[in-house]
């Protein structure tokens, strides 16, 4: 028989939630405006016109109570190329994310430039707003900028100056906000790839063959399964694989009732602590082939694994414990376990 | 090294609930520190440093948060610490703000701790498979159960004592404004008819999933002569135990690391006799079981005789020693928060500020947290006396 | 306030760590190398504190699996920070100044390469308006930079000589990843990787563990006369607002906060020779220098710094660790170690060390 492979079990995980977030009265205005194509810039206690608006001034730390329309046109403040476009990132060809301060605005806005090329951008370059077809309330509604064609602002193109100062007839206009939106989703997608521990992943290839393979703590000789990178009370790692039976008892249990985002297995069912004869740690598993009324702590119980060709890296492979019949094990035996 | 006396001279909560959707994030800090400030009579100007507890960045799918929180809570331009210890984190967030105070560091530390976790769902957060483990617990309460079972068989507690908590801590609930749970209409064979969910313990017993947040402002004994604070809760004693999560033979529903915590504490603060000598305590509770548990964990009751208290009425808010008189993890539960819930509500009673649910002339009070698989430990002494 | 010295350092940096995101691999034998340093047990330690973050790897609670790797029964005195270990340091330095404990272990861990770490990164900023169009850290990294060069702050020519004499010294540090003898003109030969960064200009992304032993010097038993104690003299740290519109971006003012802060009012930095500075980006280490007011004649991350090794979490944590060790060689008798976080240099730690004889042994 060829020696298994020492090398660590890896597998993808993804890690996926659509948060949504309500977005308190400052957001709320920003963000049902964008809907409408039309940007807000915060007015902060220094006078300057924030986009996007923090929800509280940075200075004086009240709540911003006014905010202003600004143009959804501007200048480029500072860029850099993406030349491999990560996912959910605004485009899917090259690009720049760029600072863009826009017209009427005194805090420059972070956001994509769909420029082509490298070549094509360049600071003090005019851009607008390229406004996604369908808009919810996001701030992908606008979808991203793009090169406006004119270096300097356009004659009576903007109604809004970009200086230091304002018109008097910009100061702080409350808009009135259609429909407000109060909420916004945020899906957040992550992939990872994971990777057991040596002996994690010992224990795994273990379990295919059948096996179940736990590991002694060198310096207190307790019996760990599965086995662990380190004995948690000697910080040192477990060694020398040690063969189990596959019986064992339930310590304690309980029976799940409750339906869940993200379950597997479907309710009711008996999640127990299993200590396997000659283990000195029990672990969770399932018990099954029994009414989960009639589970009792002591109950001797032996593995079902799964067929062969079903068979995991993970304790799955063992689909479930179930009673062998034999009397419950002494109370006292197992206190400590407890 | 004599460490600087320090005290709580300001708290500030939100109104716990299961969404928060009028507010955003930043929204939902202010409120608990504005009201924080505003009890400490201070503004930001007078802050030194922040420090900032939640739990996993996984409930709101943002990493590190108090980054771009900054602005928002004050912390810009200062010092700013992010703890995260599981579930203790709102107890040990306290005892990081604390310990910047009694080191001599800083004068006036704003503190706060929070969790949104409507944003996404506190169950799915908790059950996230891990690659090459088997999903069997189901969340937090499939967890514990098993060891609430083993309680319950090693005291041999009469079954009803889990409900008789839940109906205390919802009770004592109605009279905190702040309170997420607020039914009238919990009774101990209320709380026996609901649905068992993860056997033994029944939904009735079992702690919400809260949006929330909790403030507090401590001072210096310097700064707290300099304010015009005459009622500060004294930082008589705090610790912090953590063990691993599973080794051979660990005590699951008696962990040595509360123990440890508890013995150090009430040795350090001078306590002998913690059943009369503490007049009440803000235990954390997410489970209702865990109150007869915790009370002999922490010294309260011998072994195997915690659920004694609860039956006796000793635990009830007119009892000898109230536990969780704000209604606890059980009626609120913001898990980043709940930790700092206790530790501030334990300061509330004896600054006299506990409005409806306070006990009468506490002087002493006891503020606890745990988190993990019960092996973090954070706790807490205040009270009345400079120590 | 208490003298409080760093008295070990263990550290392991690599590509990708093929093991668990809790590292604890990595941390078992790092942990190991400290006790044969310090000739201590984990019994001597009277506070752990930990830094790391749940999102690298994608696990909840990596933090608590850690914990096996410190045998922690009987119960400790422990903590962590989502943060890098140099403010799990902090957070110990604060605990042995209030007298809690004597002595601490800070250790820190990332397996950035589970995932993209400058994609996961984009978590780190406003929820609302910035993570959905998940702007990278490169890419922010690149504004910065380009902001500096167009505005005559620095230039790309000072980028490449940071870069280039980075590398260089990485030749002779075992643990860095990235190394080799370059010059300005190889660096500026390069392509740019997202312009106007070359690939040299960013740090690689490293997996890695480190942990140091800090302890205060007025219990310190009898050591080894071959260690000269590195004493903390002053550690500080600051944050920035996280607006990148309303930073200037070629400040910042949270790291010379923290500087000054750390130096002191009457010393200051002016005595530093070495600094270890936390610079993933190679216009950030033109920007700290000058938060920090380090002049020409202070050597400049002779690890390679950031740029040789960036474990995540750690790296900040082996910052102050390096620089340590310039003081145990007794080839500096004040240094600087700096540690950041937070996107564009928003959040940083400044420590200063000098050498000290340790006070009046104890007998143990």
């Amino acid at each position: 028989m060829t020696p298994p492979s020492t090398a660590v079990l890896h597998q993808p995980l993804t890690l996926e939630f659509a948060y949504t977030r309500s977005l308190g009265p400052v957001l709320s205005q920003y963000m049902s405006a964008l809907a409408a194509k039309q940007v807000l810039g915060a007015v902060l206690s220094d006078g300057r016109v924030a986009v996007p608006p923090p929800e509280y001034d940075p200075v004086s730390h009240e709540e911003i109570s006014r905010m202003q329309p600004v143009s959804d046109e501007g200048v480029v403040v500072t860029w850099s190329w993406v030349a491999e476009p990560l996912p959910d990132q605004p485009l899917d060809h090259p690009f720049a994310f760029a600072l863009v301060l826009l017209d009427g605005a005194d805090v420059p806005l972070l956001h994509a430039v769909d420029a082509g090329s490298p070549d094509a951008i360049r600071t003090g370059m005019r851009v607008r707003a390229r406004w996604a077809d369908e808009r919810v309330g996001s701030v992908r509604d606008l979808a991203c900028f793009e090169p406006a064609g004119l270096d300097t602002a356009s004659p009576g193109g903007s109604a809004y100056s970009t200086s230091d100062g304002r018109t008097a007839s910009d100061e702080g206009a409350s808009v009135s906000r259609p429909d407000g939106v109060t909420s916004t989703t945020t899906p957040v997608r992550l992939a990872y790839d994971y990777a057991a521990s040596p002996e994690e992943s010992a224990f795994g290839r273990g379990l295919k063959e059948g096996r179940i393979l736990a590991q002694a703590c060198p310096v207190c000789h307790k019996v760990y399964v599965p086995p662990r990178g380190a004995c948690p009370v000697d910080g040192v790692p477990t060694t020398d694989p040690i063969d189990l039976p596959d019986t064992g008892i339930v310590t304690t249990f309980c029976i799940v009732n409750v339906p869940f985002l993200g379950q597997r297995i479907t309710p009711p069912y008996v999640s127990a602590y299993v200590l396997l004869d000659g283990s000195d740690i029990a672990f969770l598993h399932l018990i099954l082939g029994v009414d989960a009324a009639e589970v009792r702590m002591g109950m001797r119980v032996r593995a079902v694994w799964k067929p062969e060709d079903e068979r995991s890296y993970s304790m799955e492979t063992i689909s479930h414990f179930e009673p062998t019949g034999e009397p419950d094990a002494d109370y006292e035996s197992y206190r400590r376990h407890l | 090294m004599t460490k600087t006396p320090a005290a709580v001279i300001g708290v500030g909560q939100t109104h716990y609930r299961a969404k928060r959707e009028d507010v955003s994030m930043p929204g939902l800090l202010r409120e608990a520190i504005d009201r924080a400030l505003a009890d400490a009579e201070l503004t930001f100007a007078d802050i030194d440093a922040v420090v900032v507890g939640k739990a996993p960045d996984l409930f709101e799918g943002v990493m590190m948060p108090e980054l771009f929180l900054a602005d928002a809570i004050g912390a810009t331009g200062k010092p700013m610490i992010r703890v995260h210890t599981a579930g203790s984190v709102g107890g040990s967030t306290a005892i990081v703000a604390a310990s910047l105070v009694q080191s001599g560091v800083h004068d006036r530390v704003l503190t706060v701790a929070f969790e949104k976790q409507s944003e996404s769902n506190a169950m799915w957060a908790l059950s996230i498979p891990v690659p090459f483990t088997m999903p069997v617990h189901a969340g937090a309460g499939g967890f514990f159960a098993p060891h609430v079972r083993s309680y319950i068989r090693r005291s041999g507690a009469p079954t009803e004592i889990g409900a008789m908590v839940a109906a205390k801590d919802r009770n004592n609930a109605l009279k905190n404004p702040y309170a997420h749970l607020r039914n009238p209409d919990t009774t101990i064979e209320s709380v026996l008819a609901s649905q068992v969910l993860w056997d033994p313990v029944r939904y009735d017993e079992t702690c919400p999933s809260s949006d929330g947040a909790c403030a507090m402002v401590i001072a210096s004994e310097g700064a707290v002569k300099a304010s015009g604070i005459t009622n500060p809760a004294w930082i008589q004693g705090q610790v912090m135990r953590s063990e691993p999560l599973a080794y051979a033979e660990r005590d699951q529903a008696n962990p040595w690391a509360g123990r440890d915590a508890a013995a150090h504490l009430w040795r350090s603060t001078g306590i002998t006799d913690p059943r009369t000598e503490i007049d009440c305590a803000e235990i954390y509770v997410p489970f209702s079981w865990f109150e007869p548990m915790w009370m002999e964990n922490l010294g309260f009751a011998a072994e195997g005789e915690g659920w004694k208290l609860t039956e006796q009425g000793v635990t009830a808010l007119t009892g000898d020693l109230p536990v969780n008189m704000s209604g606890g993890v059980l009626s609120s539960n913001p898990i980043g928060a709940s930790g700092m819930i206790r530790f501030a509500e334990a300061a509330l009673q004896v600054m006299g500020e506990a409005g409806e649910h306070q006990v009468d002339g506490a002087r002493r009070a006891l503020g606890h947290a745990y988190g993990g698989g019960s092996q973090f430990f954070a706790m807490w002494v205040v009270g009345s006396q400079k120590p | 306030m208490r003298d409080v010295a760093v008295v070990g350092f263990a550290q392991r940096q690599m590509r990708e760590f093929d093991g668990s995101p809790n590292c604890i691999e990595l941390l078992v034998p790092l942990l190991q190398e400290l006790w044969e340093q310090t000739g201590w047990t984990k019994e001597d330690i009277g506070f752990w504190c930990s830094g790391s973050s749940d999102y690298l790897a994608g696990r909840s609670f990596s933090f608590v699996t850690a914990i096996d790797a410190l045998g922690a029964v009987p119960p400790i005195s422990e903590s962590h920070v989502e943060m890098d270990a140099a403010w799990a340091l902090y957070e110990a330095w604060i605990k042995i100044q209030t007298g809690e404990a004597d002595t601490a272990l800070v250790y820190g861990f990332g397996k950035s390469s589970a995932s993209t770490l400058r994609r996961t990164l984009a978590l780190q900023l406003d929820p609302y308006t910035l993570t959905p169009l998940w702007p990278d850290t490169v890419s922010i990294a690149g504004m910065q930079a380009r902001l500096g060069i167009e505005q005559g702050v620095w230039s790309e020519k000072e980028m490449a000589e940071v870069a280039a004499r980075s590398r260089t010294n990485a030749t002779g540090n075992e643990h860095a990843i990235r190394r080799g003898e370059t010059t300005i003109d190889d660096v500026l030969a390069q392509e740019l990787l997202a312009d106007p960064l070359r690939r040299w200009d960013c740090a690689p992304v490293t997996d890695g563990a480190a942990a140091i032993v800090i302890a205060a010097t007025d219990t310190l038993p009898r050591t080894s006369p071959a260690i000269r104690p590195a004493v903390i003299t002053g550690i500080a740290h600051c944050v920035d607002s996280p607006s990148l519109g309303l930073r200037d971006l070629t400040r910042s003012p949270s790291a010379e906060r923290a500087g000054a802060a750390a130096g002191g009012a009457s010393v200051g930095l002016a005595d530093v020779t070495v600094a270890e500075l936390h610079a993933p980006f190679s216009h950030q280490e033109l920007i700290l220098r000058r938060e920090l007011g380090l002049g020409d004649d202070v050597r400049i991350n002779p690890s390679g710094g950031a740029l040789g090794g960036n474990p995540m979490f750690s790296a900040g944590l082996i910052r102050i660790g390096e620089a340590a060790r310039r003081i145990w060689s007794g080839e500096a008798d004040k240094v600087l170690a700096h540690a950041t976080s937070g996107a564009a240099l928003q959040q940083n730690l400044v420590c200063v060390m000098a050498s000290g004889q340790a006070r009046r042994p104890e007998e143990r």
